[in-house]
């Protein structure tokens, strides 16, 4: 995965191999993402209603194919492992990577915490169900977030490999639910009464405030990139695996709202801590329910397990960069991983799953996957005018610049004015945290950094330097 | 001759994490543990709900019932629950600036390392 040339030390870097189509660049981000759509998406329907829980959906399906668009036509330049943080150091400066490094950490270590949480939850639904009410969910969070890093510390190629065959099941497990509600299996037929009776309660600024969870349906896509460096064609795999991916997580989207909006009362839904086996209770029926127990816990420790890979490794790059104390960027000398790294973020995740509840978690991750988009609008204007169409040769070009950007940084917008609907106090918590973080990058860390590694790509100088 | 850092002993190193971590601590989990965050949704419960005043018709009040609800009282909060989305303008242009000047600060100090990055990438004397 592309996580070998990161674990590697760097005295001894491995050449990755090219082996990845685009068939596996969408398994990758189908895999990452698919969580979304058993957890945390119907929020949206909370924040402003059916209706605008759809509206949301689509939006957002939208600003994450100017995501896709952008983030293909970047990396397929700058081929590395990394992804952005890799873009980010070469076109915009060291300090942007160590924020695009740090927003790629907390957006993983809060989904993994939201994970951890949603396992605790479920188990506790489940055991109520059996009779076994006010079960303790806290000693099943620890134990998912410990165990989880414990195989990533051991290694983790071959669970990488399950994860993907466990997010199948899952994937298959949404379409199973849709497809037996449409057969007439469910005991309890489907209500849509409250598009018309209660269409949208708070009005048009509902569907405002509902992108801010829309978002969480393909939080991770991007994710794609990191793997750039093992890809046979960059220029045809990353674009069209990634855009397969966000076409595939749009129709799952759009069925997982349908099933869900029609089986649950909105009011419920929107609150909801597994949508997806609520709606699969409504429906009565035994192998559903199992099916979707199965799928919401293989989605939620298969995203967990992919969360601690990519949150250690963003961390481990900035401590082998010394943009954090060099002490991270060690490799564990039997299992190659990054078992500092590892260990570090454990206690965070650990902090936030069991203190904090799960649509204050979900927005601490969508709020750093948002701050990221962002950076990529001016990352890639920047992009073109430091490097021309004709100075390097691009792997891909994005049809329509700048469209993708302006359509990207308007919806960015949009999305900052939905979380501040209803959440702006932890948009200030945030937002407050990376610019403290960012002054004791620049003031005190910088100085431990080498300044000629941070470019390594064979480029001309870039224009006006 | 290429810029050399200086080499980061062991105190200062965790002392840089213990930073870290407070840091990270401090501006996002304290707010939630001290109550001063959270998502602004109230509930307004009714007085002897009934899924009728409840505004449920009566398959919603199935689909409640197959998720374990079946009295109406047990539901009151979650249905009247809402979200108070009335803002003044002094918060939300605080918020803008905060985005903006955080990206603005970002960039431009970037832009002061980038150049001493880019300098000694392609000056052969610094090399």
């Amino acid at each position: 995965m592309a996580n070998v040339t990161a674990t590697a030390p760097a005295t001894e870097r491995l050449q990755l191999l090219r082996v990845l189509g685009p068939a596996h660049i969408w398994a990758l981000g189908v895999g990452i993402v698919l969580v979304g759509e058993y957890m945390g998406w119907n929020f949206s329907v909370g924040k402003g209603g059916m209706i605008a829980g759809l509206a949301a959906c689509w939006v957002a399906g939208l600003l994450y194919t100017c995501v896709a668009m952008i983030d293909s036509k970047v990396t397929s330049t700058i081929a590395a492992a990394g992804g952005q943080y890799a873009q980010a150091k070469h076109i915009v400066g060291p300090l942007m990577a160590f924020n695009v490094g740090l927003f790629l950490v907390m957006a993983y270590t809060m989904l993994e915490a939201a994970n951890a949480i949603t396992v605790g939850y479920l188990l506790d639904t489940v055991a109520g169900m059996m009779g076994h009410t006010g079960l303790n969910q806290k000693p099943f969070i620890i134990l998912s977030i410990m165990f989880l890093a414990w195989l990533n510390f051991r290694g983790v190629l071959a669970t990488l490999t399950f994860n993907l065959v466990i997010t199948a099941i899952a994937f298959l497990a949404i379409i199973a639910l849709f497809v037996s509600v449409q057969l007439g299996a469910s005991a309890v037929p489907m209500d849509f009464s409250a598009i018309t009776t209660s269409p949208l309660p708070y009005g048009w600024i509902g569907i405002v405030a509902a992108l801010h969870f829309g978002l969480w349906y393909y939080l991770g896509i991007e994710g794609t990139c990191q793997a750039a460096e093992e890809v046979r064609s960059p220029a045809r795999s990353l674009p069209y695996g990634t855009m397969a991916g966000i076409m595939t997580l749009l129709i799952a989207a759009t069925m997982t709202w349908y099933v869900c909006s029609g089986l649950l009362p909105w009011e419920y839904l929107g609150q909801a801590g597994t949508p997806l086996f609520d709606a699969a209770r409504v429906t009565g029926n035994t192998g559903l329910m199992v099916l979707l127990f199965v799928g919401t816990m293989f989605s939620t420790l298969a995203s967990a397990n992919g969360c601690i890979n990519d949150a250690s490794r963003a961390w481990f790059s900035m401590g082998r960069d010394r943009y954090l104390p060099s002490w991270f960027g060690a490799v564990h000398p039997v299992y190659r991983t990054p078992y500092r790294s590892i260990v570090f973020l454990v206690p965070i995740a650990l902090i936030f799953a069991l203190g904090a509840p799960l649509d204050q978690v979900v927005t601490f991750s969508i709020l750093s996957g948002l701050l990221g988009y962002t950076f990529m609008t001016f990352n890639m204007v920047m992009f073109r005018r430091k490097w021309p169409l004709d100075t390097i040769k691009r792997g891909y070009v994005h049809p329509l610049h700048p469209l993708p950007v302006i359509v990207l940084l308007t919806l960015c917008a949009a999305a900052y004015f939905a979380v501040f609907l209803g959440y702006g106090t932890q948009l200030s918590a945030m937002m407050c945290f990376y610019i403290v973080a960012s002054l004791w990058f620049h003031f005190r860390r910088y100085r431990f950094v080498r300044r000629g590694d941070q470019f390594t790509m064979p480029w001309p100088k870039p224009l006006g330097y | 001759m290429a810029y050399q850092p200086p080499k980061q002993g062991l105190a200062g190193q965790v002392f840089d994490v213990i930073t870290l971590l407070v840091l990270t601590v401090g501006a996002l989990y304290l707010p939630l543990y001290l109550g001063f965050a959270g998502a602004a949704k109230t509930p307004n419960p009714i007085a002897n709900p009934t899924w009728e005043a409840l505004g449920q018709n009566a398959t919603e009040a199935k689909q409640w019932a197959a998720i374990g609800i079946t009295d109406p009282a047990a539901a009151n909060d979650i249905i009247t629950a809402r979200f108070d989305y009335s803002f003044s303008w002094a918060p939300l242009i605080v918020m803008a600036v905060l985005v903006i000047g955080y990206f603005v600060l970002v960039v431009r100090l970037s832009d002061r390392e980038y150049r001493e990055v880019i300098e000694e990438r392609f000056d052969p004397k610094r090399r």
